[in-house]
């Protein structure tokens, strides 16, 4: 358990310092959502409506962005076999690097979308789906990005191709998460959120073993 | 730390890609002992220390550590617990200074050796507060060897462990292996470099494939 929490505290540590990729997902996050308006127009009905939807493609991209550094960075400076040969399984080793990941993007995103809300006149309602639904789905991208990550460890420019793997996977959260705030705006009764928390519970659950695979799989080459 | 008795490899074949390194190794390092392995340049040191580590899955043979308790490990996940490794690779974060990274490697490796001692021994307590991107190489090879030194590791796997180090750091090497010896470790060497000590030796490649 002190090997688990030394690696996660670790991890949050290398996020949060300067050239981590905590700052860079919250300000993308924020880039894209100021621009949405500029391109939509100053429609305040129409903003309202699609302000769910614009807020979880932006946080899916912001993302994004730091989900290849999971095990890459470790891998390219030859941390990760020091981070393999220590006492963690490497299903744990994947889940602290999971955790940390969203500590360092899913979090910080979820507590800046209300503030992100406002710029789009979301109606009143929609506050509490909005965090409520995005708390319940960013964990699943952490752990379904961590399945790509470690699928794409040893491609060069590993990047660039993670989006298509894990785009088709994620798409699930994002119908959910945003129709679960349309949802609410209408006043409907709302299946949205018990598919989105059932989405995430399986993808967390599973993806530590999937990634650890992958990630054991290109440890060979 | 768990001590072991001996390392064994029996009948190993290794295989990069469709390139056979070597087939019907064997070797064997007791307690105490520090074998040194030799060879040109892909003659497959590297591939055999990652292989004993349990990150390469050799083709064919067996790798088996034994414990003083008789116990014998021939998984691989099995033996990454014994071993201390030192990669051609340092390891050293660069937003991150020596002192947090090795109380990262000793809370992590669950050790209990002393932060600051260790880098005293390995000549960086000075430095204990620098970020590693202002270390130079060597400085990052000392302290890669203070993580080696604190994880306790009874198995150690070196892999040019020389590189990039002056004479003082070269003498620190010799005599962190010569001690671990002593407490009754083993340690796998592969270099180029005289050590500047003796023990047994293996040279990889001529004959061998």
């Amino acid at each position: 358990m002190n090997a688990f929490f030394a690696l996660l505290i670790r991890d949050i540590r290398l996020a949060t310092r300067a050239g981590g990729s905590a700052m860079l997902a919250v300000v993308f996050f924020a880039a894209v959502a100021a621009l949405v308006p500029l391109g939509v127009g100053a429609d305040l009905k129409l903003l309202g409506r699609i302000a769910g939807g614009v807020l979880w493609v932006a946080a899916v991209l912001a993302a994004l962005l730091s989900l290849d550094r999971i095990f890459q960075s470790d891998f390219e400076d030859g941390s990760l076999d020091l981070v393999v040969l220590g006492p963690l399984p490497l299903e744990a080793v994947v889940l602290a690097k999971m955790c940390a990941h969203w500590l360092t993007t899913g979090l910080p995103l979820t507590v800046l979308s209300p503030v992100l809300a406002l710029l789009f006149n979301l109606p009143a309602g929609g506050y509490d789906a909005l965090i409520a639904s995005l708390a319940l789905g960013t964990p699943a991208i952490s752990a379904i990005g961590a399945i790509g990550a470690g699928l794409t460890l040893t491609v060069r420019r590993g990047g660039l191709i993670l989006p298509l793997l894990i785009l088709p996977l994620i798409s699930p959260a994002v119908i959910f998460g945003a129709g679960a705030i349309l949802a609410s705006l209408d006043g409907l009764a709302n299946g949205a959120f018990p598919l989105l928390g059932a989405f995430s519970f399986v993808a967390v659950l599973l993806s530590p073993f999937a990634a650890a695979a992958a990630v054991r799989l290109n440890l060979q080459g | 730390m768990t001590a072991l008795s001996g390392l064994d490899i029996e009948a190993l074949s290794l295989w990069r890609g469709e390139r056979m390194l070597f087939c019907d190794l064997a070797l064997s390092v007791g307690a105490g002992e520090a074998l040194k392995l030799e060879g040109p340049n892909g003659s497959g040191k590297t591939s055999l220390l990652r292989a004993i580590a349990g990150f390469l899955e050799p083709r064919a043979g067996t790798i088996r550590v034994r414990t003083n308790n008789g116990e014998q490990f021939a998984g691989g996940e099995e033996r990454a617990e014994f071993v201390g490794w030192l990669g051609h690779q340092d390891g050293a974060k660069s937003q991150l200074t020596p002192l947090e990274a090795l109380s990262f490697y000793a809370r992590y490796y669950g050790s209990t050796a002393c932060v600051e001692e260790v880098l005293q021994l390995v000549g960086l307590s000075r430095l204990g507060d620098l970020p590693a991107q202002y270390l130079s190489a060597g400085q990052k090879r000392r302290l890669a060897l203070a993580r080696l030194s604190l994880s306790a590791r009874p198995l150690w796997l070196l892999d040019e462990p020389l590189a990039s180090l002056d004479a003082s750091g070269k003498a620190l090497v010799a005599e962190l292996v010569a001690q671990h010896c002593k407490d009754g470790g083993l340690a796998v060497i592969a270099t180029h470099e005289p050590l500047g000590f003796e023990g047994p030796r293996l040279t990889l490649g001529n004959g061998q494939t």
